[in-house]
């Protein structure tokens, strides 16, 4: 069934965006990203005006991380503490994030930096939790060698310590705060959510339980992408709300769907499937970079 | 329709010898959540006083305009290994959606000249005045946007498919695809002979949004905050709705 949607002017598949909504929501559930890493270049393949796409996905991520965070409340594997902090940080980088987009637009070729981007951080974190994963799924199969405990170093000795107790963590604010910036940032300029980074930042740099991080980043994500939203249908006027219906009607049944599968799976199975996914995207990014286009030229509309 | 022909009939005072007389059969598309582009049947008569000339044929040009709109056309290119946007040509205005229909191939039934004052042709619908020093190619940039417009249909040349008989009646179809932009769409009709234009008539078909698009599309520009809120509010209760639901679902 074909829909006209009324922002991007397009018309387009109900089914098939209802389809993506669903997949890119089971996503999130399983894995805590919003999936905006995703779903983003997925929505330009199919016609969506950029400008539209981006905005409109940040509404979606609202939907689907709620209701996953939702799921997750109720197992209580939500660290509301450690959200709110990240999410403090997270704010203030978006801001800080907004200001250098906006400047390096100015400059031109945003588009190729934001594609530089997401291949530099998309292969970062893919192949480190990669690594890691396959060397934790090893020493867990090989019985007697016990898994290494968290170490001390030099992030226990900042002061400002607060405690935890959901991740069972006492550490200082700095480093969440400091997380929350720098995905913030990152989040602003690449037009994500940041869940993919936020994820991997926790586990390897706070050391939280794999299991409390998906619900925690949901968590913060939400206030992140409802920001957006505002900041984008106030002023560029580019969120689509029939195109985020629909994605977001398949988005809330795929996060539930993806939060059970996660419960089911293991920690390591969990982060090396994120971490094959995220390696994937970032291919065929760097595929689309290096292999010279079909098509050379393509159409910009001014103002926009 | 017929008495309105009639009036154009009576009330036209002839100009030159041929003129037309036209006929849509809607002057309105309306754009509805389920749009999935639409047909406008073209048709009309030839009016004349006198008899039919002899020597060359009559021939008919059909051309239907979208708005026209800026747009800059960049061109990708090999740097340091990777393929990023270099050049860019800045278009002054390319419509949005164009077709032009003929009752024969159109360097048949046009002077250049006369596609040159009338700006028939999809090359000449398009107008563009600055191009940077640096590009000497500018011509390929606007045959990349005829061959990118072509294949998303919104540009469209149609040979031979106005049916004109016995050189009074005649009839076309455009099919106009379901990425269509807002706006008044001029449609142009062209008599010729010889490849001379000798009469043409104007009319605007408008396509607007309606019903539910067109509430949403003005409260998106209306009141920007009160659409954001209102998305906001759509995604928590949808999230929420499908969390209780599956809730229930498994007891």
């Amino acid at each position: 069934m074909q829909i006209y949607l009324p922002i991007a002017e397009v018309s387009v598949n109900a089914f098939l965006l209802l389809g993506l909504g669903g997949i890119v929501g089971v996503l999130s559930g399983m894995f805590g990203v919003g999936g905006g890493f995703l779903m983003t270049p997925l929505l330009f393949f199919i016609g969506i005006p950029p400008a539209v796409a981006v905005a409109t996905e940040a509404n979606q991520i609202v939907a689907s991380s709620f209701s996953g965070v939702l799921a997750h409340l109720r197992r209580r594997t939500v660290d509301l503490r450690m959200g709110t902090v990240l999410l403090i940080g997270g704010l203030i980088g978006a801001a800080l994030g907004v200001v250098i987009f906006n400047y390096l637009k100015a400059l031109g070729q945003v588009d190729l930096l934001v594609k530089l981007c997401y291949v530099v951080f998309l292969g970062i974190v893919g192949s480190l939790m990669f690594v890691e994963s396959l060397n934790a799924i090893r020493r867990s199969k090989r019985p007697g060698a016990a898994p290494k405990r968290k170490k001390h170093n030099w992030i226990h000795a900042l002061p400002f310590k607060m405690k935890f107790r959901v991740s069972g963590l006492y550490i200082s604010v700095i480093p969440p705060i400091v997380v929350g910036i720098t995905v913030g940032i990152l989040a602003a300029i690449m037009g994500v959510g940041g869940g993919f980074i936020m994820v991997p930042a926790m586990i390897y740099l706070l050391g939280m339980p794999t299991k409390v991080v998906v619900g925690t980043s949901l968590f913060q994500i939400i206030f992140v992408t409802a920001f957006t939203t505002l900041l984008h249908a106030t002023t560029n006027f580019t969120v689509d709300i029939v195109l985020a219906v629909l994605l977001l009607l398949g988005g809330v049944i795929g996060a539930q769907i993806g939060t059970q599968i996660g419960v089911k799976m293991k920690a390591e199975q969990l982060r090396i499937l994120l971490a094959i996914m995220v390696l994937a995207v970032c291919g065929k990014l760097a595929f689309d970079l290096l292999v010279m286009p079909s098509e050379l030229y393509s159409i910009g509309f001014e103002g926009h | 329709m017929l008495r309105l022909a009639l009036a154009f009939l009576l009330l036209a005072t002839p100009v030159s010898a041929e003129e037309v007389v036209l006929g849509l059969s809607q002057d309105e598309v309306a754009i509805t959540a389920t749009f999935d582009g639409d047909d406008i049947l073209i048709f009309g008569a030839v009016k004349r006083e006198k008899p039919i000339p002899d020597g060359d044929p009559l021939e008919v040009i059909v051309t239907v305009a979208g708005p026209s709109e800026p747009l800059t056309v960049r061109r990708k290119d090999k740097r340091v290994g990777i393929w990023v946007n270099v050049d860019a040509v800045e278009i002054d205005a390319a419509p949005s959606f164009y077709a032009v229909a003929s009752t024969a191939p159109l360097s048949d039934v046009l002077s250049n000249t006369e596609d040159l004052r009338h700006k028939i042709t999809i090359n000449r619908a398009i107008r563009f005045v600055g191009v940077p020093e640096q590009i000497t190619d500018s011509g390929k940039f606007t045959e990349a946007l005829i061959r990118i417009r072509k294949e998303a249909e919104l540009y469209q040349t149609l040979e031979s498919n106005v049916d004109l008989a016995q050189q009074t009646l005649f009839r076309t179809q455009i099919d106009m695809p379901a990425n269509l932009v807002e706006g008044a769409y001029k449609t142009r009709i062209f008599l010729t002979r010889g490849g001379r234009v000798i009469s043409t008539y104007e009319r605007m078909i408008e396509v607007r949004k309606v019903g539910l698009e067109r509430w949403l599309y003005n409260m998106a520009h209306d009141t920007p905050l009160l659409y954001g809120l209102m998305s906001l509010a759509i995604a928590i209760a949808a999230g929420w709705g499908a969390s209780a639901a599956f809730r229930a679902i498994r007891g």
